[in-house]
């Protein structure tokens, strides 16, 4: 059919006085990338961020506050920036671009070279930088100041648009929060305090945090007396302690749609993007073989990387090369047999391709075992090993795919196909949480709404329409699905375990005998 | 191998499809003249406001039919021949059946006002409906103001897609208060409040005497039959309720009333002919119902029910405890049970508003045996098998009252009103 781009959808005088006032700021660090040298650095970078963030909360204001509370939906796929139009192509080229120049030429950016100082947009960050801990600003730091303005200034947008849902309000609050304090302020802090710590974002867990085990960070902590020690043993509890309780209880939204730096700006900037996913069933195969491959070499690579750096004497170190292996080993086989032996029929056609997973990490593991030098792993030197980790997944996947490519496979593609971390979540969630997005009984009209703003790409509706409850490792728990649903069929909800996963043919509010010849078959 | 023909691919007509499929390996062939593939009707609306585009409306991928061997044709059926089992198609060609199951749905009811098939004039049901009023009011500057005739459920919705594209709308509704046919008065009354909140021109009492053409056949105004005002407007909506689709079989043997007349198997008068849907019309309503029920839900039952009988296990449509939905602009609503507009003889309603004016509730009780009859809930989402339960069981109205937060299922965090509703509840019984 062919819809008319609508003139209706224009935006109001306000909006377009908000845009220009938004784009003046862009205006100044666009100057500054092209090496203007402004006199008063600290003044133009507070002009510049200011009118970024004045812009885009004027511009929330005059869009949301000026009607009643309410889905706000209209005309997404109409904008030419939200429907993979024009505008969309655009920015995605311009975040793409923005991403390769970031990781890889860092000094187009402005970054001094040994020991020069900086030019250009970073050294317009300097001030700022100096401001929270007294050195000079780095690529890293620019893109994490304006990571955190972009959380805020579109966390309050978002904050807007759901302003009849507490839900996620709250959410947004704290994934605000966590950006500004954990991931922006407090590691700058940390670093006034002992600048010899490794950067460390509290809230960002192995394997989402590749580096934290890495030799250098390891030896980093491990030289700074009690709190580096302290330190790295919350990154292990982390991941093995916190990371299951919380997901028991609350299923990995805590994390991803709570917590996460990722999800963070995925939920706020990236809202607009949100409908761009796929919800076919090819995605969601593709999704199935990509994340869980990164996962396999997320853990490989770290295995790996400890090995190179542990020693073969047990009296210089407790932890020798075969004693951690062996306890690599020994964890994976009790998670795995675990898992088969509690919840083999819950998994079905999917036990193969978990003991094929299983079968191929233990495989490589031993290889590496006994193939492995203090030097070499897989016949590469460990150090290339992570270093292509780093380059293909951390930088590329996450960042240029993940985040660049926000307008055109929407806002959750790293999330989705690639976080490791948010595979070992999804795994957990799909067979040892409480939580589920409850269906309301027999309420579902098909309408898509669900799937259609699921930014996971999950065919929500394909289970509503069932009347089935959604369980799926993928669920960030975002709760949009729930709160665009027209009929209210959907609630995101922590309950007990059994009855979780419920299959239905026959709906509720058809003949009761029927439901029961059907259903209990 | 049994052909099962099925003439309408809306959620009655694939619904029974499916649940065929699953029970046998009968051939199995959805005719449709509207669409190819099957979409969700009441979706359509946000196909309008840009909240989705057509394809996700359309609840399965395309693959999805080879796949479970249904054969998808596109025709218009002009002719049913029972006694050779055949369609007769108006593009010329035939179809035979073994067993056929019409699932034509509904179509806009029309009154023969004059200027009733004008340009600029429709309703709000088929897909072609949709592209018409995109034709005809893709913006505000060339649509400057809409009518809207008749006050249910699909004319706020054409009102809420209107407003969505900012086109002024006047709302004709011919009761004195929104859909109050239906709703108890305190709830019509807040949703009239609601329709005037979103700026559209809601009047009530109004019922439309004729649409004036312009010189090319396009309607340029409407006079109210009331007042005789004139409404100068460039599209015209048409939702004063729906009526089965049938035009077409009248000429067959097969029985036909308002809708075709099935028995409780859903069976017609000819044998190896079914209808489900919108188009069904019982002899007689089931525990209350009416006779034609055009609903989603019972549409999707009847569907799951005939696929039974045809797959050898004959049963009775016989559907439980009635519920349905809507979303009134930014309200929604649920039911429950029943609750009429007015009190049956045996009945007392118990009613409770927020004061924000948006979200209220509505309990029909028996006030002899004090039985809970039914819920009515605007702006507070409730559990339908918590409900469901409590019909069954025959609970009384204290025991639901005091257990509402159990119904509850709004998303975590949201405010809860229950033990309000709870306490308004025992003051006003103290009071009676």
């Amino acid at each position: 059919m062919s819809l008319a781009k609508p003139d209706a959808v224009d935006i109001s005088n306000t909006q377009k006085i908000a845009l220009a006032i938004g784009i003046l700021g862009l205006f100044i660090l666009a100057l500054a990338l092209f090496n203007t040298n402004f006199p008063n650095k600290g003044l133009f970078l507070t002009l510049a961020l200011a009118f970024i963030t004045i812009g885009t909360i004027v511009y929330s204001r005059d869009a949301y506050l000026t009607k009643l509370e309410g889905i706000k939906n209209d005309a997404v796929w109409f904008k030419s920036i939200s429907s993979r139009g024009a505008w969309g192509w655009i920015l995605g080229v311009v975040l793409t671009s923005f991403y390769i120049v970031l990781y890889f030429y860092p000094k187009y950016l402005g970054l001094g070279e040994n020991g020069a100082s900086n030019t250009g947009l970073i050294s317009l960050f300097d001030p700022l930088s100096h401001l929270l801990s007294g050195r000079n600003a780095s690529q890293w730091f620019v893109y994490g100041t304006l990571y955190t303005i972009a959380i805020l200034a579109f966390g309050y947008k978002f904050m807007l648009k759901y302003r009849h849902n507490r839900y996620q309000q709250l959410r947004t609050a704290s994934v605000m929060f966590f950006q500004l304090g954990f991931a922006f302020l407090i590691p700058e802090f940390m670093y006034v305090m002992n600048s010899d710590l490794p950067y460390y974002d509290l809230k960002s867990i192995w394997p989402l945090n590749y580096y934290i085990f890495d030799e250098w960070s390891v030896k980093g902590f491990l030289s700074n007396g009690n709190i580096g020690l302290g330190l790295i043993l919350f990154g292990i509890i982390s991941i093995f302690v916190i990371t299951p309780i919380l997901t028991y209880k609350y299923g990995k939204r805590w994390y991803c749609s709570w917590v996460c730096g990722c999800g963070g700006l995925a939920e706020t900037a990236g809202d607009p993007f949100r409908q761009l996913s796929s919800k076919k069933m090819s995605a969601w195969k593709l999704e199935r073989w990509l994340i869980h491959t990164v996962l396999v070499f997320s853990v490989v690579m770290t295995v790996a990387m400890v090995y190179t750096y542990l020693g073969y004497d047990h009296n210089a170190f407790w932890l020798t090369k075969d004693l951690f292996i062996a306890l690599v080993i020994g964890f994976l086989t009790l998670i795995f047999a675990g898992v088969m032996y509690f919840k083999r029929k819950e998994l079905g056609k999917d036990a193969k391709y978990g003991a094929i997973g299983y079968f191929v990490v233990i495989a490589l593991l031993l290889l590496m075992h006994l193939t492995g030098t203090t030097e070499h792993v897989f016949f590469v030197k460990g150090g290339d090993l992570r270093a292509a980790y780093g380059i293909y997944i951390g930088s590329i996947f996450s960042g240029v795919i993940g985040t660049g490519f926000y307008p055109i496979l929407g806002s959750r593609a790293w999330c989705r196909f690639g976080c490791p971390m948010a595979a070992i979540l999804g795994f957990q969630q799909r067979l040892f949480s409480k939580f589920r997005i409850t269906t309301n009984g027999g309420q579902c009209i098909s309408c898509g709404n669900c799937s259609n703003s699921c930014e996971m790409g999950i065919d929500v509706r394909a289970y509503a329409q069932k009347g089935e409850n959604i369980v799926r490792s993928s669920c960030v728990g975002c709760g949009i699905c729930s709160a665009v649903c027209p009929r209210g069929v959907l609630k995101l909800e922590n309950d007990s375990m059994k009855g979780r996963i419920n299959p239905t043919e026959i709906l509720l509010g058809n003949d009761v005998d029927l439901m029961d010849l059907v259903n209990k078959k | 191998m049994d052909h099962i023909v099925i003439i309408g691919n809306g959620i009655s007509g694939v619904t029974a499809a499916r649940h065929i499929r699953k029970l046998s390996d009968k051939k199995i062939t959805i005719v449709s003249a509207e669409t190819d593939y099957f979409f969700s009707r009441t979706a359509l609306m946000y196909i309008y406001m840009g909240h989705m585009k057509f394809e996700h409306t359309q609840p399965y991928e395309d693959w999805f039919w080879e796949k479970n061997r249904i054969d998808l044709k596109k025709g218009y059926v002009k002719h049913i021949d029972t006694g050779a089992k055949t369609l007769q198609f108006a593009e010329g060609d035939t179809l035979s059946y073994d067993k056929l199951i019409i699932a034509t749905g509904s179509k806009p009811n029309k009154f023969g006002w004059p200027g009733q098939d004008l340009d600029g004039v429709m309703g709000m049901y088929h897909k072609q409906d949709l592209e018409n009023l995109e034709h005809f009011a893709p913006n505000n500057k060339a649509c400057k103001r809409a009518v809207i005739v008749g006050g249910g459920l699909i004319g706020i919705e054409l009102a809420e897609m209107l407003n969505s594209r900012n086109i002024p709308v006047t709302f004709l509704v011919r009761e004195s208060s929104f859909w109050n046919g239906v709703l108890p008065e305190g709830e019509s009354a807040m949703i009239n409040r609601h329709i005037q909140n979103h700026h559209i021109d809601l009047r009530l009492n109004a019922n439309l005497k004729e649409i004036i053409a312009d010189q090319n056949g396009k309607a340029k105004s409407i006079i109210i039959q009331e007042t005789g005002e004139e409404i100068v407007c460039d599209v015209v909506g048409l939702t004063a309720g729906v009526s089965p689709n049938i035009d077409f079989i009248k000429a067959s043997n097969i029985e036909t009333g308002r809708g075709v007349k099935v028995n409780r198997y859903l069976e017609t008068n000819i044998p190896d002919v079914y209808a489900v849907g919108d188009c069904a019309e019982q002899h007689e309503g089931i525990n209350g119902r009416r006779p034609i029920e055009a609903v989603w839900y019972t549409g999707r039952m009847m569907g799951e029910t005939v696929a039974q009988t045809i797959c050898g296990n004959r049963i009775q449509y016989n559907p439980g405890h009635w519920f349905n939905s809507a979303k009134f602009l930014d309200i929604e609503y649920q039911t429950y049970g029943w609750v009429f507009s007015q009190p049956r003889e045996n009945e007392s309603h118990f009613h409770w508003k927020h004061e924000d004016d948006t979200k209220c509730i509505t309990v029909c009780y028996d006030k002899h045996t004090n039985q809970f009859l039914g819920i009515n809930t605007f702006g507070i989402r409730m559990r339908h098998d918590v409900f469901d339960n409590w019909l069954t069981e025959k609970r009384s109205v204290d025991y639901v009252m005091e257990h509402l937060s159990e119904a509850n299922f709004d998303p975590e965090f949201y405010k809860t009103y229950e033990s309000a509703i709870f306490s308004a509840f025992k003051n006003e019984l103290q009071t009676v």
